[in-house]
Parts: C-alpha cells; structure tokens; sequence
C-alpha cells in the first residue's frame, strides 16, 4: 500500500456549535475533506447552510466568540485548532487568508486602499513603510489595476466593485498564502466583471500554486473554477466529489435541485426553471433523518420512512470511488436521468440516449468480434 | 470645500437673524411691561414712560399692546443695527443730551444695555463666558475621555460581569439629576467631609492654570457625570456595532493584533459619530450650565441667564439666547467640517 501524499490541508471532523439561549445551533455538523496545494474545492450550497461558518473556522475566526469548533483542521501538518490565539494570528494572511464578498464594505472606508495593502504585508513581514508600499504596488498592478503607483492612495469608495475586488485579491495574495479562501467572491459583482475575476483567481493560483477554497451558491462559478466540489445542506456534506463528475452525475436530490435552479440563457427554452420548494431548515432544530427530506421529490422512492427516520451516511456514490453522497436512493443516476434531466435539460438527454447508443453499438460490435 | 463652508456660515448668519427675530417677537407677547418692572411698584405713569424711553422701547400705549408688530420689528431692527454699527444708551435721544454725562457707548457689536445691573450686555456676557467655557472645557474633557474609555471597555468585555456593571452603572447615574450630584458633592465632599477645597471660579490670569484647573473639578465632574453616562452608553454600542462590520472581520482575517483591529479599525469608524455629539453637546453647555453653575456660585452665563430671568432683564436674556444660538450654529458648521476630514467619502464625494 503506497502513502498517498499528505495533502496540504485536511479538514476531518469539524464541527462549529453555536450555543444560544434556545439550544444549540450546529451551524457545521462533522465535515471533513481534503485539499491540495494548486486544486481549487468548490463549496456549493444555500444561505445558511454552513459554508462560510467552516470557512471563517480555518481561519479561526470564531475565537474570542461563543462559537464551540472541534475537530481537526490540518494545514500542512499543522493542527490550527490546537495552536495559541496567537500563532492562530500569526497564521492568518500568511498562510491563510480570505476574500470577502462584498468588497466595499469588507475593505476599511476610512483608508486608502494601500495603507489597508502595506497593513496586511507588514504585519507578517519585518520591512519598511517604503517597501511595503512598493510590494503593495506590485501586488496592485499583478491584479490589473491601471497605475498603481497613483490608485494606491484612493480610499475604497474611488475603486469600481471590480477593482475593490482585486484589490482584495492581492490584500488577500500579498504575503503568498498557501491557502486562499473565496467566500462568494462574485456575488457582489456585475456579470462581466464576474468572469475576469474568476480568471484572474485561476492566473494567480497558478503563478502561485496556491490551494484555493471557493464558496459559493452558483454552480456556474464551481464549473468554471473547481477541482472539487463539495456540496453543503444544513451544516453537512451531502455530496462530494470531481467537479466534472458532480455536475454531470449528481446523486443527491438536493444537487439536482441547485441543478435546476440554475438559468441556462443559451439552452432549449423548453427547459423549466426549477426552485427547490420550501427553505433551508433552522439549524437549531433540524430535520430528523436526512435533512433534506422535508423538501426532498423523491423521499417516497425510499422504502419505509428512512428519510425521515435515519440519517444517511456519507457513501461512496454508484459510479465512481471518488465521489461520495449522502442518500438514500438506490438508483439515483437513473432517477436523475429520467425525471430530472428532461425537466432541466431535454437537449442534454438526446445526447445521453445518443452517447448510449453508440455505448451499445461498440459493446456489440465487440461481442460479435 | 471653501464653497460649501463660506454657504454654511450664510445660513448660520441667516438662522441667528431669524432667532433673534423670534426671540424678540416672543417677549414682547409676554404679558409683563418690562419698562414698569424697571420703574418699580410705585412709579407714576410719567416716570414710567421715561423708563420706556430709556430702555428704549416703543410706546405702549394704555392697557395694551397696540404696537404689537410693529414693537418687536422696529426694536429688532434698532438692535441689529446696534450689533453691525454700535448704539449709545439711553436709547433716547432727548434723554442723552439731557444728561451726556449718563451716556453709555456700546461699540458694535451691541448686544444692548440693562439698566437693572447699569451695564452693557456684552461687559456682561464676556465675564461670564470664560467662567462657562471653563467649565464646559473641563466637563468635556472629562466625559469624553472616560465615557469614551469606559464605553469601549464595556463593548470589548461585552457580556461579562464588568460589561453588566458598565451599562448598570451608567444607566442608575443617567438617571441622577445633575443638581443631586452637584449638591452632593457641594455639600459632602467639599463642606461636610472637607475631602476638597470649596471651588470658586479663578482664572487663569488670577491664579495660573494649577488653580484654575482645581477650582474646576466639581463642577466640571458634575456637568461630565450626566453626558458621560449618556457616551459610555453610545461609546459601547458604536464600537459593538462597527465590530461586526465587514471590514473589521477583514482586518482580523489579515492577521493583526486584537488591539490593532480594535483601535485602528472598529473605534476610528465609531468615532464619527461621537465626535458630531460631543460638538453638539460642547456648544449646548456653552450655552449656560444653569444648574451647574448655580450650585457651586460659579457666575457663568447660566447663572447670568437665571438672574435675568427673575429681574425681567430682556437685553440680557436675549444676548444669551442669541450667543447660545450662535454656538450651536458655529458647532454645526465645525463639525460638518470636521467630518470631511474623518470620513473621506465625504471629501471628495
């Protein structure tokens, strides 16, 4: 048996508990994966959902709060929830660090834009005002800010929403972090300056080598950027697995849901528009069984009440060894590709029938040999 | 910039005119006869018309006001002439040249003379403006330091026992009328238990900035003690609230200090609010700390305001009431400057 190598970070068994005076909210309930360094994990789910409590939790950002975090959360060998207060701080944009959504209220209004650049850089790296404003500069202009010598002593509020969120992005990238995490870096962004941050992310983890972790609602990003992709429903994973092989063969009913939730502006207009019906479920109380299954179409497929009565474990999928669901469906690739995929994408079902046909032509070419 | 303040202060010029305007209107409706207040009890009906003439205003007539619009605009307009160029009292002119000897000069900008102390207002006002200011100055600095310090101790430990006791604390002394602090400490510290010397106002010229600063200190802590518990209050709920701004959870994700995070970050943004009150506040005190100043016989412009008060002296009352205005006006102006040099999206925006 070869030792696969020890990935860069490995997230087991985290857990972020909340206590209020009502009980406790588990806001992340025992998630665990692993990243390496220059792969991209994309974290899929809705609001409240879990994803940036885990998120802000490597950071360690939940310390000095209420916020119960357990678990291990392994960078480079190292665990970040036994370490001080004060290593965990010394950590943080050194070989952490995070992009927020909102770029304008997530950067210091009272501040230019290079004091809150030469700030992050001179906290982690014993230089000069002088060297640090010529690193910050560096970092300005490898985003694509246009003379970055001058823009770097505007105040927030005198960048576009673009050009704050690059100039995040190399806040984020200036001490040359081994892991960069993304909560919903483009949500806040205009369509078109969406796809050139996104590009510009791709670009620098190469340059970088970086392992990044995207957090995210919209699947479009995830097929654009992730490696991975882990989806998240009330504070667990529920499916887990290659970014090509989730999107094309998801196991989960809730993935088929953000599935069609998803416009296609180009496609078949045929193809209808799905919500997943209902809401995400209080955290403080939620579902028995599977957490899904109040919103769940095909709960009854499962026989005798397990949905509501059993939480199903984390398995690997019916395909692939890789890829990991949380369900209790038997057959859900064919379930997905009879009911669901019609609905959302009848075009994408000719080429399937299509795919298998020429699948069974060759199996009986073969067998004829 | 220069624009907009140059705007600002005509406004404020523009608003301390209408104010006086109002302010004259107004005790003119009030029922009392000002001339026979200053005549006396016993005052014949010519002896009180020549009180009239030198107060300087117009005739009454028998009973009522007949003049009522046209009284309080035409003394209006006397007294704003009186500010731009000067006047000379009495405010008659047949009375002057019967006796040149009486004839006061009030070089501008007049405020008036009373003839219940015999003296210009503005010989009044400027000394009892120093003895406010010092008070005000002293009380300011006392509540916005401890307030201020207080205020982001208790947002820091929020929560806690500390926090608790913080907010109790400032609540059950916010609810105390200044004049119990100020008689308590009047009386106990200072005459029963003999902890401080009894203050008496003493300016700087009379006694260095040692004693006068001493002389401060129970008035000062008794004026601090209600606006501080107002802005430790404020001061912990602004920091609470820009602690959970984004750019705070940015700045904490960057890796630095607590400290720093707290006072380069959460506290400059809580700052700007405060900083709009305490001018506000700063200017209202200006304007006379009546209670403050009665208590401890400090001859402010409050006490000044109080004692016009009770003699009737209208050109007293409405010289404090327009220097009281201007301050809040002039404090306007100050601080919405001074906040483009805070908040730099107000600069340039």
């Amino acid at each position: 048996m070869s030792t696969a190598p020890t990935p860069y970070l490995s997230v087991q068994d985290l857990k972020v508990h909340f206590p209020t005076p009502d009980g406790i909210v588990k806001a992340t309930d025992g998630l665990s994966f692993d990243l390496e360094r220059g792969k991209t994990l994309g974290i899929v789910g809705e609001s409240g959902s879990g994803k940036s409590v885990s998120s802000s939790a490597i950071l360690g950002l939940h310390r000095g709060s209420s916020a119960q975090v357990s678990g291990h959360i392994l960078l480079d060998g190292v665990d970040l929830l036994e370490l001080s207060n004060e290593d965990m701080r010394k950590m943080r944009g050194r070989d952490v660090s995070m992009i927020f959504q909102d770029p304008l209220s997530a950067m210091h209004p009272y501040y230019t834009v290079g004091n809150q650049l030469v700030e992050a850089y001179r906290v982690h790296n014993k230089v000069t005002k002088k060297e640090a404003r010529a690193r910050a500069v560096e970092m300005l202009d490898r985003v694509g800010i246009p003379n970055p010598d001058k823009r770097i002593g505007d105040y927030p509020h005198q960048f576009s929403g673009g050009m704050r969120q690059r100039a995040m992005i190399a806040m984020g990238l200036i001490n040359d972090p081994g892991l960069l995490i993304a909560d919903e870096p483009t949500t806040a962004l205009d369509v078109t300056v969406q796809a050139q941050i996104l590009d510009l992310l791709q670009d620098l983890q190469r340059e970088f080598n970086s392992a990044v972790i995207i957090i995210t609602h919209d699947l479009g990003v995830v097929a654009e950027m992730a490696d991975d992709v882990l989806v998240m429903y009330a504070g667990r994973a529920v499916e887990h697995g290659p970014c090509k092989e989730i999107l094309t063969h998801p196991e989960m009913p809730y993935t088929w849901g953000l599935l069609s939730s998803v416009p296609d502006v180009s496609g078949d207009t045929n193809a209808r528009l799905l919500p997943i019906p209902g809401s995400p479920p209080s955290l403080l109380n939620p579902p028995t069984g599977c957490a899904f299954h109040p919103r769940c179409l095909h709960r009854d497929k499962v026989p005798g009440d397990l949905c509501r009565t059993e939480l199903p474990p984390l398995v690997v999928g019916t395909r692939i060894g890789s890829h990991l669901k949380r369900c209790h469906l038997s057959d859900p690739d064919s379930i997905y590709e009879s009911e669901v995929l019609p609905e959302i994408a009848p075009d994408l079902v000719d080429e399937i029938v299509a795919d298998k046909a020429t699948d069974n032509a060759a199996d009986d070419a073969e067998g004829a040999r | 910039m220069l624009a907009y303040v140059i705007r600002r202060i005509f406004v404020g010029v523009a608003m301390l005119l209408a104010m006086s305007l109002v302010t004259f209107t107004l005790f003119f409706a009030s029922p009392v006869d000002p001339a026979q207040y200053a005549c006396g009890k016993n005052c014949s009906p010519v002896q009180r018309e020549q009180a009239r003439k030198a107060l300087g205003y117009p005739s009454r007539g028998e009973g009522v006001w007949e003049s009522n619009i046209k009284g309080p605009a035409e003394m209006w307009g006397t007294f704003a002439k009186g500010i731009v160029k000067g006047r000379q009292f009495p405010a008659d002119e047949e009375l002057r040249k019967a006796a040149p000897e009486n004839v006061v000069d009030c070089a501008a900008p007049c405020f008036g003379y009373s003839t219940y102390s015999i003296r210009t207002v503005n010989e009044m006002v400027g000394e009892a403006l120093p003895v406010t200011f010092s008070i005000a100055l002293a009380a300011v600095i006392l509540w916005i330091f401890f307030g201020v310090l207080i205020g982001v101790l208790a947002a820091v430990t929020k929560g806690s026992f500390l926090d608790r006791g913080i907010v109790g604390t400032s609540l059950f002394l916010y609810a105390f009328p200044s004049f119990f602090i100020g008689t308590f400490l009047l009386t106990y510290i200072s005459i029963k238990w003999s902890l401080y010397p009894l203050p008496s106002y003493t300016s700087i010229a009379d006694g260095g900035v040692g004693t006068w600063a001493s002389n401060l200190l129970l008035p000062a802590v008794t004026l601090a003690m209600l606006y501080m518990a107002g802005y430790v209050r404020m001061t912990r709920a602004f920091v609470l609230e820009s602690q959970a701004e984004d750019y705070v959870r940015t700045a904490r994700a960057k890796g630095l200090a607590t400290r720093k995070v707290l006072f380069k970050h959460a506290l400059r943004a809580a700052l700007t609010p405060l900083v709009t009150m305490a001018g506000l506040d700063f200017a209202s005190v200006l304007g006379g700390a009546i209670i403050t100043e009665s208590i401890f016989n400090f001859n402010g412009l409050g006490k000044l305001a109080v004692s016009a008060n009770t003699n009737y002296d209208l050109p007293v009352l409405i010289g404090i009431v327009l220097i009281a205005g201007a301050f809040v006006i002039t404090a306007n102006i100050i601080v919405d400057i001074l906040y483009a040099f805070i908040d730099p999206r107000v600069r340039v925006g």
